[in-house]
């Protein structure tokens, strides 16, 4: 694979994906200094919002620790080189979210959707681009369907004004043939000036691999995170991968000892457990599940005697897409029930 | 006795399971569907099924109005039209039922205050959304035995049950939705979200209620509210069923359900379509009974 000379960007996602192994506890605090290290490494777009996107703060998702507003205006002033971005996802956030975004300085907003229902995202995508912000369409668990499908619903959103389109794979579920099948028809089919960009998660180890073969076939984004922050097994590691870039000559402006100090020194001192891949992680990526879903099945394994593993396969086999954590204790009651095992008495 | 006469506008999808729904109905007569499109399925349907139809929308109703005795109309069409619909039929005296986002009247969740609408002779009542006549029912179910903080619902429906309308303004879904959680609800804060499942066969619907109240729950009586008001949707959505819950864990109390349709024109798995349909046509029935015992006379607007 020779990629000596490419010019890539890397998008950070340590203070967004990485809200979820912290549930979305990260306070203010820890998001300014992490950035300022990132900032300060190199790394160009940094996304900073609740995990499950704007408007994600919820009973469902989980509370954060502070507001998508509190956050975006603690960290965008900080900021010496580095943007910033903010994730919406239509369903939970609003436009009324993307304009609290935009006003608290946003470079970039990317709607998300699950991969089949790109048309959710057109008042989102229209407005972004309308505002004059780089506008992304992300299509979560794009391992669910085939290439060809996946471009279909990239068009829609390039349609709606999206400069930039993802394919997501947000269940950790793909492999390198999986990424290079999607990432190359996208470029193939979408207009030369928009770029193309991919969101790994590491649950099967596959984030560096992935990442390299989505450049080798079109994408210019890459989506990572420091210190193995994400759902699930994390993100696609941005010190190993930036280390990986310099080995190749892939160029990305991040220095990569001034990132792993951030890893080492900043994520991983805040971390709750360490964040990698386990029996449940790995399930995730095996089984093809939505990785957000980790910390919500172990909190159901505890309450309800099922094992996460177990509940995890369930919601792989009916199909959960992202967004239904409701379904995870949901189907842990149902299997407890059916499987006749008494409900721990609630905490 | 005479039923009540009814023109349903819009003959889509809703206007058409409407239309089915209204057949049964031993209060209601459906005799006018409108739309404005000559070679549209639904109004040839609605035409075969011995109704009257206009593809002129709502003007072409209007000279009609009076000599066929219309009382009741639905508006099945979009929340951009209703507002005109709405008031050139209020003008000859006929109520509306509004089943677009438009919500320029009133919000009806039949189990909670439809009673009250009745009592109150509104000309103009709108049935909220699809998510909100599912989850709401619940979140008052919580909020008539003490006081709720905050109410959240996720509503799950299948890809394919989610139309071009609702797809290109999803904003107003969760909107609409969140408002209504509170303002008819009972919670002093209301969420919602909305969450689009593409899977084969299609899923049916889902929802999930999640209450924060603001004293420790009082579990009996929650779930002896839950349990009545399960059995008040199920006289008019029968496959309105409690999958699990209510689950209390600290101040939350949440209650899973699931909501099957009738599957009259809609599929079954179409659940969050069918409860409009039905809340809607349970809504007229309710206008109409009072209209027979001639305590509601509607009269044309001044």
């Amino acid at each position: 694979m020779n990629l000596k000379g490419t010019r890539i960007t890397v998008h950070d996602m340590s203070l967004r994906d990485g809200m979820h192994p912290k549930r979305h506890q990260i306070t203010i605090e820890q998001m300014q200094s992490i950035a300022q290290g990132m900032d300060a490494a190199g790394v160009p777009l940094i996304e900073v919002t609740h995990g499950d996107g704007l408007g994600g703060a919820s009973v469902n998702y989980g509370f954060p620790a502070a507001s998508d507003e509190e956050y975006l205006r603690a960290v965008i002033p900080l900021m010496k080189q580095a943007k910033v971005s903010a994730l919406l996802l239509p369903g939970i956030g609003t436009v009324d979210h993307l304009r609290m975004a935009a006003d608290c300085g946003v470079t970039t907003i990317r709607v998300a959707t699950h991969c089949t229902e790109a048309d959710v995202s057109e008042q989102h995508i229209s407005l972004g681009r309308k505002m004059g912000l780089d506008t992304v369409g992300f299509l979560m668990m794009a391992h669910m369907i085939e290439p060809q499908q996946l471009v279909e619903q990239a068009l829609l959103m390039e349609s709606y004004g999206a400069n930039c389109l993802y394919a997501t794979d947000s269940a950790g579920y793909m492999l390198p043939d999986d990424v290079t099948a999607r990432i190359g028809l996208l470029r193939e089919k979408l207009k030369p000036e928009t770029e193309i960009g991919f969101h790994g998660h590491h649950n099967l180890s596959m984030g560096i691999s992935n990442s390299l073969a989505a450049i080798e076939a079109g994408a210019r984004r890459i989506d990572c995170a420091c210190g193995g922050m994400g759902a699930g097994a994390g993100n696609t590691p941005m010190e190993v991968f930036i280390a990986v870039c310099n080995r190749m000559g892939i160029e990305t402006g991040v220095d990569l000892f001034k990132i792993s100090d951030v890893a080492e020194d900043l994520v991983t001192p805040i971390l709750d457990f360490p964040v990698r891949i386990d029996r449940n992680s790995l399930t995730l990526g095996y089984a093809g599940v939505y990785s957000s879903f980790l910390l919500f099945a172990k909190r159901a394994e505890a309450k309800y005697g099922v094992s996460a593993r177990e509940i995890l396969l369930e919601l792989g086999r009916r199909k959960m897409v992202g967004g239904q954590e409701d379904m995870i204790e949901d189907a842990a009651i149902t299997m407890a029930r059916e499987r006749g095992i008494q409900a721990k008495t609630a905490a | 006795m005479s039923k009540i006469k009814c023109a349903i506008i819009g003959p889509g999808n809703i206007g058409t399971d409407l239309l089915y729904k209204l057949r049964r109905s031993t209060l209601l007569e459906p005799v006018w569907m409108v739309g404005v499109d000559p070679t549209s399925e639904g109004l040839a349907r609605a035409r075969e099924l011995g109704l009257k139809t206009t593809d002129k929308g709502v003007d072409g109703l209007v000279p009609h109005v009076k000599a066929d005795g219309v009382q009741i109309a639905f508006d099945a069409t979009s929340a951009y039209v209703h507002k005109d619909n709405s008031d050139k039929l209020n003008a000859l005296g006929v109520m509306m039922i509004d089943l677009t986002p438009a919500a320029i009247g009133p919000y009806c969740v039949p189990p909670i205050n439809l009673k009250a609408h009745a009592g109150k002779r509104e000309m103009n009542v709108n049935m909220v959304t699809c998510g909100g006549q599912a989850t709401i029912p619940m979140v008052y179910a919580v909020s008539r035995v003490q006081k709720v903080k905050y109410a959240e619902i996720v509503a799950t429906v299948a890809s394919k049950s989610v139309g071009p309308g609702t797809r290109k303004n999803i904003d107003e879904f969760t909107r609409t939705t969140s408002g209504a959680v509170a303002s008819v609800g009972g919670a002093d804060v209301g969420k919602a979200i909305i969450v689009i499942n593409p899977a084969e066969p299609p899923l049916i619907m889902r929802d999930t209620i999640h209450c924060l109240t603001a004293e420790a729950p009082k579990q009996k009586e929650i779930e002896a509210s839950v349990r009545d008001m399960l059995a008040e949707v199920q006289k008019y959505v029968p496959g309105y069923r409690l999958k699990n819950g209510p689950v209390f864990d600290g101040l939350r109390v949440t209650t899973y359900m699931e909501v099957e349709g009738l599957g009259d024109f809609l599929p079954k798995y179409a659940g969050n379509l069918d409860i409009m349909t039905a809340a809607a046509t349970r809504t007229a029935e309710m206008f109409a009974e009072e209209m027979m015992s001639g305590r509601l006379q509607l009269e044309p607007a001044a």
